[in-house]
């Protein structure tokens, strides 16, 4: 199954910093993306875009998870040879994940 | 005192749609309207206008928003809030006084300065590093330093009978919690309530992002009528708890799943959530669907303000040169990279970095001929940086060569050349800050 079967997310972006918030479409689901989408995990599967650490927050209240990936956005916003500068489109790659 | 305040948000940055902002100063019944027009990179770009002219360099939009919003917000009273004086608020302001002698609608107009430090850090740019790299701020070549401001001049504004404020850089919530603050009465050194307010600010400063946009998918995300989509308004009370909704009758929609991935949007670290206000904690929020189209925000909390005011510094970065060109059919992409090796060797004792990218679907022969070829159609689009426009227009010039030069059957050879700002940002002292509010009258 992939992630984007269960959840959603989007993407934000600070200078050359990338958030990737997860949202499991049912509150259930909330406590098994905690086991199985780990920062590793993650970072794993964005090894190509995420050069470096990636830092999970966990939003128990709401459910989510947030993922602040460093070092993920070509050198930042501004100055990136990029098409998509602000890795706007990440949140998609992301929801690719095989869970 | 109020109980209840009603707060829309008409605008997520400079270029958004107007509509929505006016069905909201129309049909709303808000008490107040913000709208927030200043990214990142925004107020450098004004800067740079400004240099250019100095009438402008504040948003491009101001007038047009401006002469359609106003009559609505006089016969509704409502108080406008806005950043779109981005690097030259008080220009923005006359230009506003302007609009009204011509529409003969009398208002006042305060326009908050004080967040141009530009001339502070050009002073001490050797000493001063860049939070990013660094580096010292000599190391740039510098046109705008921007400090982000919080509640206090908007504040002391409100109190005045002036109905529109109008800012340069200010935090994105403080636009939304300077009315709470003024409209409750709140101690700026209740943290908690602090927290609560930036947190409901946060939740509208991105507009139709609270209201299905960029959210809906057409599959498992399904939003109404996404091409009427309404921007938000929240009815916030005195306890710092709020209801974020929309006009009836716009589209989009205000659900759990809109509000959840708002409340994360471009969040650090939702537990040290960092504004001129307070240090808030976005980890304590309840979200829950309280109706149609509502979402109740509860909770929420913070501690101290920071010592220090984040400050945006703009930079003459380099020269981005671009350029791209198509291939169609039996081995378009073998064509396509055919094509990339040879702009390698021909560009790459000129520039560093050589971006390369493939792109395309259907832009070519409009019904895709021959489905068997995967793919039918490749767009190559190159990108590198010059440090001048010449340098940087080669990549360009390169890519349309490609006709005469290059692999069969290139066709639509596009080149571009801009200019790029970078943003790097620094800490400074509070107190170097000495925000002001000048009135205007109309």
């Amino acid at each position: 199954m992939k992630l984007f079967e269960i959840a959603h997310s989007r993407a934000g972006d600070k200078g050359n910093t990338l958030m990737l918030s997860l949202i499991p479409y049912k509150e259930a689901d909330y406590e098994m993306l905690c086991t199985k989408i780990t920062s590793e995990k993650v970072k794993a599967h964005l090894n190509k875009i995420v050069q470096g650490e990636i830092i999970r927050y966990e939003l128990t209240n709401i459910s989510s998870l947030l993922f602040v990936c460093y070092n993920a956005l070509s050198g930042g916003v501004t100055t990136s040879l990029a098409l998509d500068t602000h890795g706007k489109s990440i949140s998609y790659a992301l929801l690719q994940m095989e869970i | 005192m109020k109980s209840k305040i009603r707060i829309g948000c008409g605008a997520g940055f400079s270029g958004d749609r107007i509509e929505p902002a006016i069905i909201l100063a129309e049909k709303g019944e808000l008490d107040y309207l913000v709208l927030e027009c200043l990214a990142e990179r925004t107020i450098a770009l004004a800067q740079k206008r400004k240099l250019l002219d100095p009438s402008k360099g504040y948003d491009p939009l101001l007038e047009k928003r401006i002469t359609t919003l106003l009559p609505h917000l006089v016969k509704n009273k409502t108080r406008l809030i806005t950043n779109m004086g981005a690097a030259n608020p008080i220009t923005a302001a006359q230009t506003i006084i302007g609009i009204a002698n011509q529409q003969n609608i009398k208002i006042k107009v305060a326009a908050i300065t004080g967040d141009d430090v530009l001339s502070i850090i050009k002073q001490q740019a050797s000493s001063i590093m860049d939070t990013e790299n660094g580096k010292p701020l000599s190391a740039y070549n510098i046109i705008s330093a921007n400090a982000y401001m919080g509640v206090d001049a908007i504040v002391e504004a409100l109190q005045t009978d002036a109905q529109i404020i109008i800012t340069g850089r200010v935090a994105d919530p403080s636009l939304f919690l300077a009315a709470m603050i003024h409209e409750f009465g709140w101690n700026t050194n209740d943290f908690d309530l602090m927290g609560k307010g930036t947190v409901i600010g946060h939740l509208l400063e991105c507009a139709g992002q609270v209201t299905g946009g960029y959210f809906a998918d057409g599959v498992h995300k399904k939003v109404d009528d996404l091409d009427k989509l309404g921007h938000p308004f929240a009815d916030v009370f005195a306890d710092g708890s709020a209801i974020i909704s929309k006009v009836e009758g716009t589209g989009g929609v205000v659900n759990l799943q809109t509000a959840k991935e708002q409340l994360l949007y471009e969040v650090m670290n939702p537990h040290e959530y960092f504004t001129p206000d307070v240090i808030a904690d976005f980890t304590t929020v309840h979200l829950k669907e309280s109706g149609k189209n509502k979402v109740q925000v509860s909770g929420g909390s913070g501690k101290q303000k920071p010592n220090t005011y984040k400050a945006s510094i703009g930079y003459k970065a380099y020269y981005l040169g671009e350029g791209e060109i198509s291939y169609a059919g039996q081995a378009a992409y073998e064509r396509a990279q055919l094509a990339a090796d040879i702009l390698q060797k021909r560009l790459q004792n000129k520039f560093k970095d050589l971006r390369i990218d493939f792109i395309g679907i259907n832009a070519l022969h409009n019904s895709t001929l021959d489905y068997n070829i995967s793919p039918y159609e490749i767009r190559l689009r190159i990108a590198a940086k010059g440090t001048t426009e010449g340098e940087a227009a080669l990549i360009g010039e390169e890519v349309e060569a490609l006709y005469t030069n290059g692999p069969a059957g290139g066709g639509g050879a596009r080149k571009y050349v801009n200019e790029v700002i970078g943003i790097v940002s620094t800490l400074i002292d509070r107190n170097i800050i000495s925000p002001q509010v000048t009135i205007f009258e109309s």
